[in-house]
Parts: C-alpha cells; structure tokens; sequence
C-alpha cells in the first residue's frame, strides 16, 4: 500500500487483497489469550474527527491499541476548531506534535485528500462528505468473504440512500475491483446525477432483485444530509425499499444482510430481519476492527518503503 | 529463520551456489532430530511442534510424521508467526503476515517445541518466544532447527540441530523443501568473487 488510504476507487486488486489477507491474520489475534501485539509500539495515531461518530473513531482506536500504538483523540467540537482553526492549521499542529498516522472523518468530501498534501505521516480516510469511507468497504468485502468464501462472482446489491452514501461509493468501487457484480436500488430521488457511469446495475424495483443476490446491504436514510424531500414519507419509503421479513424470505437461502450502521429499525431494515442468523450486522463491528488493524499495519509497520 | 518474504535468497543474490545437503540428507537428519526430539521427553509426552513460517510449518509437520512412524505417538503440529513481534520492523518494507495455528489443547503446561529452517542471528526466535507467551504458557519451550549457521545476535541456542554450517556472514543459507519449493535441499550462495565491495549485510536472510 501507498502511504495513505484515502479511497477504494483507486486502490488496486492487489492492495485490496493484501489489506484482506493480513485482516485475517490479525482477526486470529482476537483468538489468543492476550490480544495485545507490540507491533507499533511507539507510534502515534491521531484519530481527527470533525463529525460525529462512536462506532468508527473507536474502531479505530482499538485497533490502534490492540497493536500498541498511542491513540490520540481529537475530536472538532471542544477543541481549536470549534474556535474558528482552519484544517491546515490543525494538521499542522498534529505534524508537530509527531503523529505517524491521521485517521481523519470530514464532512467536506476531499478534506482527506487535502490533509495528506499537508502532513507527513500516512492518511487514513474515515470517511469524507459523500465521497467515501474505505475501510468500511474493505470490512464489508471482509465479512463477505469469511462467510461466503470469496467476493469475485458475488451479486451484491446496495439498497437506499445511494445519494448520500459514501460508504456506498467505496463498496462500489472495492466490490467491482474484487469482481462482484453490484446493483443499487433506491427511490430515483436518491440515487446521484452520474451514477450511470458508475459500474453498477441500478434498479428501482427490490423485490426483482433480492432474489437473485448474494449479498444484500441496506443503507441507513441519512436524514441529517437531507436538505430537500425525497420522498412522501417514511412510511412509503419502508413499503417500498424497506427489507422486512417477507422480503427477506425471497433471498436465496445462502444470502447475508449487511448494514453498515447504525440501523433504524423499522425503516429500511425489520427488527427479525436484522436479528436473523443471514444478518452480519454484530460481525461486521467485530471485523472492523481486524481490518483496521490491518490497514495500520500496512502503513505503519515497516519503514516507510515499499518492500 | 525464514524470512517471510518467502522469497529464495539464492535467486535473488548473484553468487555461486554450492548444495550442501542433499534430499536424502535431510530425511536422515529430520530422522536423528525425531528420535532426539523422543529420547530428550520421554517419549514425547506433552510435546507440542510450533513451526514458525515459512518452512518451519513442514518441517515440524515431517518431524511429526517420523515420530508417529517410530513411536506411533501423534504429536499436535502447528504454527506461529513472530512478524509482529520481531524488533527489525522498521529496518525494511512491510512484511506479510502468516498463519499462526495453535493446535487444540493450547500450550499451557505443554512442551513447545519450536521448529525453524535456519538458527542465524536468533532474533526471529526471540520474536517466536513472545509470540508464544500471547498464547499461554508453556512448561518448557525447547528449539529445533534444521541448519545452525552461527553468529548469534542474542543468547539463544538450538536444543535440536539437523546440522551446524559455520558460514560467512556474507553468504546465504537456502533452505529448499518440497512441499513449498518442490524439491529438498540446502544451498550455500557465497557472493561473487571480486563483488565482496558489493556484498551488503545479509540482515537476517536464512
């Protein structure tokens, strides 16, 4: 891997494939009786946070400590932004307090990118705007693979708010470089300007297409990013895009339910459906976890230098 | 040893290869070094064979298979990676990880025998021994290597050894197993005459 991991959308076969292969060495660490490795002892990651989020900044910051780096939290409200610091400025405080490593979420889609031109340690994309959240994808592909065996040939379908959605965006990308094939369903309102040149199927009807996927992953309806109505109401919205238990029994017996989280139960996915032995929803947290290890060690356990 | 690369230090390095031992030496070494392994814990109670990647895996795999040939006693067989723990992390790129599997039972209270190719500078087996102790805590842990070539970096040594091979620091140790390289054997790649300028530290190379 490069110094940074910024999007899936040009990360390679290869990289996407070493990032899952070390997962799985690291997951195995959850088995042994101390699950602590001194891998980068010594080193510090900053995880910088400009928008909420529990699940993600403290995935990353077990995986950080299970490797024995120093964890710094920077969170934007309480801190310097909140009084008006520009992001260069706090990058460059971050610089000089000698971070290795910026594990960065944004609401700005870019600001990653932005961050990784101003600091020298490696960039770590926890997600930006609407653009995308890459190691949410490679944990998705991850939990795909652990249980059914392989992403290549998958069917893979992403349900609802694609708008929006940057972990959609990095699902696409990932998915379609690892071989599955994807289709996204979502009312037309929430599906993005040019995504008929993204390299997916896109349907609106999705009861046509569960039954023909491996893998079906609903996306939370992201009502803090939505400054319009893009549908009637919440009600018509679960009616139609909503995976509820008779639509669940349409998937192949073999097929997962993911969700990225944090779910709205009764919106876009039933309660017996997210509790179901085909839902991955507690594995895909767990798995976070490995594939954060993974990514760090990817960029911070060697000297710097491509082997 | 075995760096975990993986990759053959004697295609990569120009330099004249000598054979030095030969398929059947070491199905009669890997033999000696069951027997020894049987007469040292009487009759192999409690042992548990740990390879460490990447041909440390067959190798504890072929010690077992002896054991139970001689003694009719099946050993557990696993493996275990000491990348993560090794102290020359940042010397180089990054290196992949392998499989560690600890076989059902654990290591508490066990004899772990830890099996590697080459015994060179012995930093990967202190790497080993902290990798272990995140699994439990073994009664005893004893080392067996296939090849000892010398110059220690630390105080450690091998409880079993296939072979010793005083080398120069300048050359390599190849050691090359069927089930990962096709065929037996284990080279000595001494650098080119009138490259010794050019021969650069070997770091920890099997």
């Amino acid at each position: 891997m490069k110094g940074h991991l910024l999007s899936t959308e040009d990360l390679s076969r290869d990289d996407a494939l070493v990032v899952l292969d070390t997962a799985e060495r690291m997951a195995r660490v959850a088995e042994a009786s101390v699950r602590k490795l001194p891998t980068l002892r010594g080193r510090t990651v900053v995880n910088l946070f400009f928008e909420d989020s529990t699940r993600t900044r403290t995935s990353f910051e077990v995986a950080a400590k299970r490797l024995s780096a120093d964890v710094i939290n920077f969170s934007a409200r309480g801190s310097s932004v909140s009084k008006g610091e520009s992001l260069k400025d706090t990058a460059q405080t971050l610089e000089a307090m000698g971070a290795d490593a910026v594990v960065c979420r944004h609401p700005a889609s870019g600001a990653p990118h932005r961050l990784a031109t101003w600091v020298r340690g490696s960039v770590v994309n926890a997600g930006d705007g609407t653009h995308e959240h890459p190691t949410q994808a490679l944990l998705d592909a991850f939990t795909m693979r652990r249980r059914l065996g392989r992403v290549d040939g998958l069917a893979v379908t992403i349900v609802g708010d694609v708008l929006h959605s940057r972990v959609a965006r990095s699902n696409v990308w990932l998915l379609t470089t690892l071989g599955a094939s994807v289709t996204v369903v979502a009312p037309p309102t929430l599906l993005p300007l040019g995504v008929s040149s993204w390299p997916v199927e896109v349907s609106y009807d999705l009861d046509a297409v569960l039954p023909k996927s491996d893998v079906v992953m609903m996306l939370r309806v992201q009502r803090e990013r939505m400054s319009a109505a893009f549908f009637p109401t919440e009600r018509e919205y679960s009616r139609r895009y909503g995976l509820d238990v008779d639509r669940a029994a349409t998937l192949p017996e073999h097929a997962l339910v993911m969700h990225p989280g944090p779910m709205v139960r009764g919106m876009e996915i039933a309660s017996a459906v997210a509790d179901s032995a085909r839902s991955t929803v507690v594995e895909q947290v767990a798995n976070g976890v490995s594939v954060r290890m993974a990514v760090l060690y990817l960029l911070l356990g060697g000297s710097g230098e491509v082997s | 040893m075995a760096s975990a690369a993986a990759s053959d230090p004697a295609s990569r390095r120009p330099g004249i290869a000598r054979t030095v031992l030969s398929a059947d030496d070491i199905t009669r070494i890997v033999s000696r070094m069951a027997h020894q392994i049987l007469e040292k814990t009487s009759g192999g109670a409690g042992v548990v064979l740990l390879g460490v990647p990447t041909r440390g895996v067959p190798l504890a795999h072929r010690l077992a298979q002896r054991v139970h040939a001689v003694e009719g006693v099946d050993l557990p067989v696993g493996s275990l990676d000491p990348t993560m723990y090794r102290d020359d992390l940042r010397l180089r790129g990054v290196r992949p990880l392998e499989v560690t599997e600890i076989p059902d039972g654990g290591v508490d209270g066990r004899v772990v025998i830890l099996v590697d190719d080459v015994l060179y500078s012995g930093r990967t087996v202190r790497a080993a021994l902290d990798a272990l102790a995140a699994y439990g805590r073994p009664r005893t842990v004893q080392l067996a290597v296939l090849v000892d070539r010398g110059h220690r970096e630390l105080p450690i040594r091998a409880d079993y050894v296939g072979k010793n091979m005083p080398t120069s620091r300048r050359a390599s140790v190849a050691v090359r197993l069927r089930e990962i390289d096709g065929a037996d054997g284990v080279l000595i790649v001494s650098p080119e005459a009138g490259l010794t300028g050019a021969a650069a530290d070997p770091g920890e190379l099997p």
